[in-house]
């Protein structure tokens, strides 16, 4: 049926999307490359030059780089391990019967609904403020000292602001994954015998590890660029202590108006991204011939 | 006996789940809460929970210190405008790629999203130059493109899946019984494709209404949407827990709602159909 046609009017419908795409990878990505490569700072207009690789090595030795890629790997680490622990155990809960169930799912989903800017301030505000903070107040009903969570721990901090807003998505999949799986087989295991635990390792984890997977490498591809959750707490301090990859290229760009280190930064950024990427599709590859 | 003891358990997971529902949404009622008391019962220590004389004052004082109206008229500007956009273009091409299947559908779907896995701040630098060049810094036309492009993937996955499970025989048969192309267009395809369009249209406002990066960076005071306004309140002056609460409060309840919506469209759009 498909005739000649048809199939050019289908690229003429297709051409559009591919175009803009196109545009969008190549003509930015390009200019950043180029930039890269130059000795450009937008304070000192007109002084641009070939700067060869030097802003990589500049970027590349610069101590706070180092500690950029840890905050990154600790961010995308620390909150993927609470999510995905978190997730698979309020999945597990929320898939048993009771009372109320749309609701308790509502309430739970509703964080990673939220805009990044607003969580961030009221956790900052409103909780770990170590004067008017709810944890402060917590902290001294017991007789404790109010702990300043953004100065002595802001790592820590962003890690479980973020966690808070990515703990809903994970639980979302995981349960939407649990609903596939077969009562009956669940069953015909009860009747075999097996206890709670061995249903869990040996058939509910195993169905779920698909699930698992997506969450983990979807997560990673947005932890990797967390940014408004530290602009609006830390911003990346005290000093670089919570500064990640993101943030440092943000900083070198646009307040430091470095644009060629800015740019080699960028790259840096997106071979580190594209390594996640290259798992990520090769995933979502093998569903799409399921 | 062995109901009775199913209901207990009902109950126990009610509880324990209700316990932590209650918690983990507890910031967002906190700051509902809080949105209605004075600045200084907002610091009030011990600090008040339901027991405080409620007020709206805070919500006319936001709008009048810093018109809010106008930035969520940013806002709704910039994540309909983009989403529309983005489905003007994009309905087509998943249409085609859904219905007229070729050897490389399935290498330019997996290309396009391969574009969504690039980190943002790879092409922060140019994309602030040409902006800044071209005047395009802080309009809504500027946010508008931008997010157009960077949920574009995203709305050609999820149109594309919802397409592929129109039945093609349907077509087929409307055919059969004679029917012209634009009454096949009209009274089959269309009433069949809206679903997945609207839940498209939906999950795709919820991204743009929340997307951080772009709108931070590329805006200022003229075109900023909430997000970046409510960012201007990390530096506040003076008491303000009450109205950085109230501005919060509207920032996110239409989101929130458009969300509660759409639970399961969200899973879907999110694992680009690998979850369903």
């Amino acid at each position: 049926m498909a005739t000649l046609h048809t199939r050019s009017a289908a690229r003429l419908m297709i051409a559009p999307s591919v175009l803009l795409l196109l545009a969008w990878m190549i003509v930015p990505l390009a200019m950043t490359i180029y930039f890269s490569l130059l000795r450009y700072n937008l304070l000192m207009p007109g002084m641009e030059e070939f700067a060869g690789l030097s802003n990589y090595t500049y970027f590349l030795t610069d101590p706070a780089f180092f500690q950029a890629i840890f905050n990154t790997l600790a961010i995308v680490l620390g909150v993927l391990f609470i999510t995905v622990i978190g997730g698979i155990a309020l999945s597990l809960l929320l898939d048993q019967p009771m009372f109320g169930q749309g609701i308790v799912r509502i309430l739970v989903i509703a964080p990673f609904l939220i805009m990044p800017t607003v969580a961030a301030l009221v956790w900052k505000n409103m909780f770990m403020n170590p004067v008017n903070g709810l944890f402060a107040w917590l902290a001294k009903l017991v007789g404790l000292q109010p702990f300043d969570f953004l100065a002595n721990a802001p790592l820590f901090s962003i890690i479980l602001i973020v966690a808070w807003q990515w703990l809903p998505f994970a639980t979302l999949i995981l349960l939407t994954a649990l609903q596939s799986l077969d009562e009956e087989q669940k069953e015909a295991a009860q009747m075999d015998g097996a206890g709670a635990w061995s249903r869990f390792f040996y058939l509910v984890l195993p169905h779920l590890s698909r699930a698992i997977t997506v969450v983990i490498l979807i997560q990673t591809i947005f932890l990797l660029s967390v940014f408004a959750e530290i602009l609006v707490t830390t911003n990346g301090g005290p000093g670089t202590q919570s500064t990640n990859l993101t943030f440092l290229v943000y900083a070198q760009a646009l307040l430091q108006f470095d644009v060629g280190g800015a740019s080699a930064g960028g790259i840096i950024a997106v071979i580190l991204a594209n390594i996640v990427a290259f798992f990520l599709m090769r995933m979502i590859g093998k569903t799409l011939e399921a | 006996m062995a109901r009775n003891v199913s209901t207990r358990r009902k109950l126990a997971v009610t509880a324990v789940a209700w316990t932590i529902g209650i918690l983990i949404f507890f910031p967002i009622l906190w700051t509902f809460l809080t949105s209605f008391k004075t600045e200084a019962q907002a610091i009030a220590s011990p600090p008040a929970f339901l027991f405080f004389d409620w007020t709206t004052e805070n919500y006319f004082e936001v709008q009048s210190r810093s018109n809010y109206f106008k930035h969520f008229l940013n806002s709704v500007v910039v994540s309909f405008g983009s989403t529309l956009l983005g489905l003007i273009v994009a309905i087509p091409a998943a249409w085609a790629m859904a219905f007229a299947p070729t050897k490389r559908t399935k290498d330019v779907l997996m290309w396009m999203l391969s574009t969504k896995m690039m980190p943002p701040v790879g092409v922060l630098v140019p994309m602030y130059l040409m902006f800044r060049n071209s005047g395009l810094l802080d309009t809504r036309t500027g946010l508008v493109i931008v997010l157009t492009l960077i949920n574009l993937p995203i709305i050609i996955w999820m149109l594309y899946t919802y397409f592929k499970e129109i039945p093609g025989e349907i077509l087929e048969a409307a055919r059969m019984d004679g029917a012209s192309l634009s009454k096949e267009i009209i009274y089959v395809l269309t009433p069949m494709a809206i679903p997945g369009i609207a839940s498209t249209l939906l999950l795709n406002i919820i991204l743009a209404w929340n997307e951080a990066f772009w709108t931070l960076n590329l805006s200022a005071a003229k075109a900023a949407p909430l997000t970046a306004f409510i960012a201007s309140y990390s530096s506040p002056e003076g008491l303000f827990y009450a109205k950085l609460s109230a501005a919060s409060t509207m920032a996110i309840a239409p989101i929130l709602i458009l969300g509660w919506f759409s639970q399961k469209q969200l899973v879907r759009g999110l694992t680009f159909g690998a979850v369903k």
